[in-house]
Formats: C-alpha cells, sequence, structure tokens
C-alpha cells in the first residue's frame, strides 16, 4: 500500500488539475503561444479571443458580465487588490471621507493581513467575531456599520471549517447603508451556487487552482453597476482595464475558463455527491473512535459539502500525519501550516489550544472515491487508537 | 495562406521544448507546496529546483530569488518595496517601471541620447550629495529598441551616493549576461515569458541582505516577501526555460546574423529607413526600424496579411496610436517614430523568416512607391 500514492483529501490546500481543463490548455501552450495584448498579429488575436472567451465563462458562473472579470494570479492577489485597492482609491481621490472596515476573525490571512494594512494607515477596522458554527452575528454586522464605513469582506466559505456565510443578507445590508461588499470565495466559487447580483456583491475573488483549474491565475469581481472603484496594485502596461497589468498568460486563464464552466455545469450533480462522501467519512469516523469532536456547522448547518474538520482528543495532529502515510490531509491552512500555532479558526469557535492541536482538516474532491473513503476511515481510526495507546503507555509509566 | 512567421519574440516567446516539458509534468503534480504531506514536499522540492536555475541565471543567491506572477509585478515590487521615496528612472524604461516609480513621493527622469543611452552626467546630477532615499531604476536592455545600458556605471554612481540600484532585465535576460553581482544592482526583475518559459511568471531577485516590503500580504511563501499559493507549473517552467537560456546563449550569434542580415535588406529595400540604436552595443535579437512615411499600423497590419507577425512597440500599450516614448526621449520626431516597428527574433527563428519578411515589407514598400509616384503623376 505504502508504495502507491498517498489519497488526497486536501481539496482546500488545491486540486488536481481536471484534465478537460489540462486538455484546453494544451493549444496556448504549443503553436498558439501569442501575448494576448499583442492586438495586430493573428497570435495575438487568437490569445486574446482565448481570454475573452474564458473571462466570459467565468462570469457566467457568478452571475456576472464579462467585464467585471479582473484576471489576477490568484486569490491572495485579488483579496489584497479588493481590499488595499479599494483603500488606497478612498485615501487618493476621495479624501479619505470612508475610513472604516469590517471584517470577521476568520478570514483567510491575506484578507487578515490586507486589513491589517488599511489600520496602520488610519482606517478604523471593526473585527467581528463568530459563533461556535463559524457564522458571524448579522445584527452585530448591521450595527457595526456607519457612514463612514466603506468596506465589509466576509468569506464566503471558510477555509478551515467550511462555514457558509448568508451572503445575500450581507449584501442587503451593505447596499442598504452604501457600503462596498466583498467577499472571498476562494473556497466557495464552483462549489456552491453564487450570484453577484441577487446577493449584492460588489467585489469577489476567486482562485483557479481550487477548482481542479491551474495554479498561478484567479480573479477579482469588480462591479461596474454602481461602479466600484479601486487603486491598482501592479501598475504599468495597463492591461485589465488599468486594474492589474502585466502580460495576461493566455494558457492559464484558458484552463480557468474551461474549470469554471465544468465546476458550474456539474455543481448541482457533484456537491451531493461529495457530501455523501464526506459524511460518509464523519460518521465512519464518529462509529470507530471515542473523543472526537465535530468542528464546524453542523448536519443541517451552512457548510460546504466537502470539508469536514475533527478534533481527536488527546492527539497531536502533526504527529498523527505523520503517521498517516497513506493519506494527505492538513492541519490547517496550507499558507500556515509550516507555523506551530493552532489554528486561529478553530480558536475562534471555542476549540482550546489543545483541542485545536488535535484536529485535521479533510477536504473532498471531484476525483476521491468510496474506496478511497472506506481506506482512510481505516487508517485514521488505526492511527489515532496506536497514537492514543503509546499515550497512555508512557503516561502509565 | 503564407506559412505564418513569428518575429515578436519580445512581446511573447514561443515555448522552448526543456520549458514545456517541465511545465507538462508540473501540471500533474498535485500539491500546494506549502503542504506537509508527499504531494506538498514534491512541489515545493520542484519549486526549489527552479529558483536555483533562475539565482544561475542572474548570479543571485537562491534566497535572493522571489517569484512573482509577471515582470510588471516585479517591477512593482521593486518600486514600491525596497523603501526609498524618492525614485530616479531613466527616460526609456517600461511602463510597468515608470508607473510604480511615479507614485513615490518624487520621482525623476534621467534623459537619454539619440541611441537611447542613459546620460551619466545627468544622472550625477540628479543624484546630488546625498541619495540614500533613492532607488535608481535602468533597465539593462531596452524592450524597443535593444540598445543596452551601462547598468554598471549607473550602479557605481548611484551607490557612491548611498542610492540602491534596481536593472529591468526583462528583455535582456536569457539574450545577454544578466550576473546582478556583475552589475553590482542591488534589486533584478526577469520574466519567465521573454526567455522562452511559459506566462504568468517572473522573479526579482535581490543582492544578499536586502529585505523588501511585500505587495501581496497574507500566507507566508516566498519567505513573507510575496503571499499567494505558487504557480508551480509556471516556476518550473521558468527554471527550464532560464537553464536552457543560459545554456545557449552562443545562439545569440547565429540570431544577430539573421537580424545583420534583415536590417541588410531593409536598408536595400528602402535607403531612406532607420534602424534605431544600430551604433550602440544591443540585443542580438531586436531590430526597430522606419519604413519613411508607412505609418507602423499599417505596416504591421499588411506584415500580418502576408503571414509575418511584428508589432509596432511593447505589446501591452499597442492598443495605443501614440508614439513610442522611447524613440520620443531619444529626440525621434513625433512623424518619424509612428513609422517605426520592433522585429525581434528567438530560439525558434530561422533563415526562412528574414526572407518572408523582406519579401512581405518590400512589398509594401513598392506598394507605396507606386501610389505615390500615382499620386504625384
Amino acid at each position: 500500500m505504502s508504495q502507491t500514492r498517498p489519497i488526497y483529501l486536501d481539496n482546500h490546500a488545491t486540486t488536481p488539475l481536471d484534465p478537460r481543463a489540462r486538455e484546453a490548455m494544451m493549444p496556448y501552450m504549443a503553436e498558439m503561444f501569442g501575448n494576448p495584448h499583442s492586438t495586430n498579429h493573428l497570435y495575438g488575436f487568437e490569445a486574446e479571443e482565448a481570454v475573452e472567451y474564458a473571462r466570459e465563462r467565468i462570469a457566467g458562473v457568478i452571475g456576472a458580465e464579462a467585464r467585471e472579470i479582473v484576471f489576477t494570479s490568484g486569490a491572495t492577489e485579488s483579496n489584497n487588490l479588493a481590499i488595499k485597492g479599494a483603500g488606497a482609491f478612498q485615501d487618493r481621490l476621495e479624501q479619505g471621507a470612508k475610513r472604516h472596515v469590517v471584517t470577521a476573525v476568520t478570514e483567510h490571512k491575506c484578507v487578515l493581513e490586507s486589513v491589517r494594512r488599511l489600520e496602520r494607515q488610519g482606517f478604523r477596522v471593526t473585527w467581528l467575531g463568530v459563533d461556535g458554527d463559524g457564522s458571524i452575528d448579522l445584527r452585530e454586522l448591521e450595527a457595526a456599520l456607519t457612514d463612514e464605513t466603506l468596506l465589509v469582506s466576509v468569506m464566503a466559505a471558510n477555509n478551515e471549517i467550511g462555514t457558509l456565510a448568508p451572503l445575500a443578507e450581507i449584501g442587503a445590508l451593505c447596499r442598504a447603508r452604501d457600503v462596498l461588499f466583498h467577499t472571498d470565495a476562494a473556497q466557495a466559487f464552483g462549489k456552491v451556487p453564487l450570484d453577484v447580483n441577487a446577493m449584492n456583491i460588489d467585489l469577489m475573488s476567486i482562485s483557479a487552482h481550487k477548482v481542479y483549474g491551474p495554479k498561478g491565475i484567479g480573479a477579482l469581481y469588480v462591479r461596474r453597476r454602481p461602479r466600484v472603484r479601486l487603486e491598482p496594485l501592479i501598475d504599468g502596461g495597463g492591461q485589465e482595464r488599468g486594474l492589474r497589468s502585466g502580460t495576461l498568460p493566455a494558457p492559464l486563464c484558458v484552463g480557468f475558463g474551461e474549470a469554471a464552466a465544468v465546476a458550474g455545469q456539474d455543481m448541482a450533480a457533484e456537491a451531493p455527491r461529495l457530501q455523501v462522501l464526506r459524511d460518509r467519512l464523519r460518521d465512519g469516523l464518529l462509529a470507530g473512535l471515542k473523543d472526537i469532536h465535530v468542528n464546524g456547522p453542523g448536519q443541517n448547518g451552512p457548510r460546504l459539502p466537502n470539508n469536514l474538520n475533527v478534533s481527536f482528543a488527546g492527539v497531536d495532529a502533526g504527529a498523527l500525519m505523520a503517521d498517516l502515510k497513506g493519506l494527505a490531509v492538513s492541519s490547517g491552512s496550507a499558507c500556515s501550516t509550516a507555523s506551530v500555532e493552532p489554528s486561529y479558526v478553530l480558536r475562534a469557535v471555542g476549540l482550546s489550544d489543545e483541542l485545536s492541536r488535535a484536529s485535521l482538516r479533510f477536504g473532498i474532491g471531484r476525483f476521491n472515491t468510496g474506496a478511497e473513503i472506506e481506506a482512510a476511515i481505516a487508517q485514521i481510526v488505526a492511527a489515532v487508537t496506536r497514537l492514543r495507546q503509546a499515550a497512555g503507555a508512557s503516561a502509565a509509566q | 495562406m503564407a506559412t505564418t512567421v513569428y518575429l515578436d519574440d519580445n512581446a511573447a516567446a514561443p515555448l522552448r521544448p526543456a520549458a514545456r516539458d517541465a511545465v507538462m509534468a508540473a501540471l500533474d503534480l498535485t500539491g500546494n507546496p506549502s503542504s506537509v504531506h508527499r504531494y506538498g514536499r514534491l512541489a515545493h522540492r520542484a519549486i526549489e529546483d527552479a529558483r536555483a536555475q533562475v539565482a544561475v541565471l542572474t548570479g543571485a543567491t537562491t534566497a535572493g530569488v522571489i517569484f512573482t506572477s509577471s515582470g510588471s509585478e516585479a517591477n512593482a515590487l521593486a518600486l514600491q518595496g525596497a523603501g526609498p521615496r524618492r525614485a530616479i528612472v531613466s527616460a526609456v524604461e517600461h511602463d510597468s517601471v515608470l508607473a510604480p516609480a511615479q507614485r513615490l513621493a518624487a520621482c525623476a527622469t534621467v534623459p537619454v541620447d539619440g541611441d537611447g543611452i542613459v546620460d551619466l552626467a545627468a544622472l550625477d546630477e540628479l543624484l546630488g550629495t546625498d541619495a540614500s532615499d533613492t532607488i535608481v531604476s535602468v533597465m539593462l536592455a531596452n524592450n524597443e529598441t535593444g540598445a543596452l545600458q551601462p547598468v554598471a556605471a549607473v550602479a557605481k554612481l548611484a551607490h557612491a551616493r548611498g542610492a540602491l540600484v534596481h536593472c529591468d532585465a526583462i528583455a535582456a535576460a536569457g539574450r545577454v549576461l544578466c550576473d546582478m553581482t556583475a552589475l553590482g544592482v542591488d534589486l533584478l526583475s526577469i520574466s519567465s515569458a521573454k526567455l522562452g518559459g511559459p506566462l504568468g511568471v517572473g522573479a526579482l531577485v535581490l543582492r544578499p541582505g536586502l529585505d523588501i516590503a511585500p505587495l501581496l500580504v497574507g500566507g507566508g511563501q516566498e519567505r513573507r516577501r510575496r503571499a499567494g499559493t505558487e504557480n508551480l507549473p509556471g516556476i518550473v517552467g521558468f527554471g527550464a526555460a532560464a537553464a536552457e537560456a543560459l545554456a545557449s546563449m552562443a545562439d545569440q550569434g547565429r540570431i544577430a546574423t539573421l537580424r545583420d542580415r534583415l536590417e541588410a535588406g531593409v536598408m536595400k529595400l528602402a535607403s531612406g529607413s532607420r534602424v534605431f540604436a544600430r551604433g550602440v552595443a544591443r540585443l542580438a535579437n531586436t531590430s526597430c526600424l522606419t519604413m519613411p512615411g508607412v505609418l507602423n499600423e499599417t505596416q504591421v497590419m499588411a506584415l500580418d496579411l502576408a503571414g509575418v507577425a511584428v508589432s509596432a512597440g511593447a505589446a501591452c500599450s499597442s492598443g495605443k496610436v501614440s508614439a513610442s516614448h522611447v524613440l520620443r526621449a531619444m529626440g525621434v520626431p513625433e512623424d518619424e517614430a509612428k513609422t517605426a516597428i520592433r522585429v525581434s527574433f528567438g530560439w525558434r527563428s530561422a533563415d526562412a523568416d528574414v526572407d518572408a519578411f523582406l519579401a512581405a515589407w518590400g512589398a509594401l514598400h513598392a506598394r507605396v512607391g507606386a501610389a505615390d509616384r500615382t499620386t504625384a503623376a
């Protein structure tokens, strides 16, 4: 067994490239290599046409217009551009009338860090707490909004515990107060239905490699009516309507477009299938092990269908992962797995540091099978039992 | 229809076979390089191997290499993140240097001569006695004319006054040696696509000991200097392209021969045409030339119809109709600047490309000449 590739259950960190997306990219990595901005010869035209078609397909998944999609290098750049770009525009061009930002403590690091940048520049920040499910309190959000509020940033789906935010309700509150609503939808895009108009979303960050597209490409949805104004982070050639300079990587845009279209089409069928696998994993662990705790929203709560987060009392997550050689999982967000701090998300939902350090995140994906889930259950149950026995034995000595 | 001839490598070079193979293999590596499981470790190792290849190309340490999403991002990071509040840039820099430089508290421009070479005496004056709060940015090779700047001399001058020195080596990398230690610069930008690697990746390279404030914040990738999940296939392809470009540097001699034959052919067809920066050291692959009285857009369109791809200047601004700021800075009159096209060769270019170009360009020249004679008569 150990010679075969580990079972990949870390689909929140990144997803395998879908063969359809891979196939779509191939011509643009061979003869159709033009710069999509060289719009005066054949090589440029065909690359430009492909990029614009991809833009349309991505927009279609979220009910946007193609020209509202700004390509970036990924969700981190999109989040930086949305938050710091909105703040910088306010500072430079509107004399800083609106200098208040609202966000939640469970956001992805790149949102938290971007908001902290604004805070250091003198913006006031309201940090919303969350309940045991990881949900913000809408009344608390409403109460935080003032005439000075520029932006609310709340993620569509949490990357560790899968909590889905009530986007339509947040959007309605923001629109009523003339506040920009940004959502980091890196985990939600292509997994749950999103509609920028029905939900009154002004800015949305998405990423290709979380939906079986290539790494190195993402997008920021930027509403045109009413128009959202941002200052660019990367300036120069003026591509992407001045919001993001730099040559667009046509092959990556094309792969993203294909992956988005596939995810949009298959969402209705794929979500329940992943949920069945997720529930089977959860029930198998609950049946096989005592003293485990499922983190995040419960059975019928607002949760990504493919997410599971479990604390195994008395077991160190690092030791458990090292023991699970046939399994690729994580103890939290990939960008911070190198750090030894317990997850700030789990802490925010009320877990002790000890339980946080005993937690694993499972992200089930398109290419996982029922047999893999059964194998994973068996491996985890065996590993946890073994580690607990070892700990018990050493405690007894 | 004629075979398609590509002579626009400075906009985007065709992917080198070694880079393509590397990208293909990496597309099938699933892991997030930050993940600690086997998939993550394999991805991480692939990135570190590519980092070493880029470090060799630029004469840097691996720790100095920061992968970005493009050359533009590398330039923005350099100008905005290095610290100084004042910039001094040459008048012929790329827009991705000029724009972030202009966002600093102050920005001064060094003029260039008729060949596009920076005026060192003017730089000396602009630096003043204390330039410790200044970043000087001068490109190694111009992307439109190929002219090579005296970067080592610029660095020496600037360092003597305490300034930091950035060099945009995007057009130069893989075509001339870009050893940042030999050049004596503190920061150097390069781009994968311009040297035959995949689009969507670039690097800012720092000399040892220099720190930079990130443009993108969030996760701890790239030693906290650039957040965001790494473009794994892009980076791996970039590394392979960098290694191959360095190994095949001798190919530039062959490319220079192609370029020289093209320029000689052009001069023979139209004695009034002009090749810019012809008298100074320049890249072997770039030729910026005019067809008197014929707008560059007309030339580019006619060449495209004949199956030959060239450009009217930098690709990012090819939608604009204004004359090149590079040529204007060189003192070229606006009317003449609007007749200049850029022909740029690469690893795939061959004699047949030169023949096809000369046939198409010559036919256009003859057509225009005949039309003029008809008008005159």
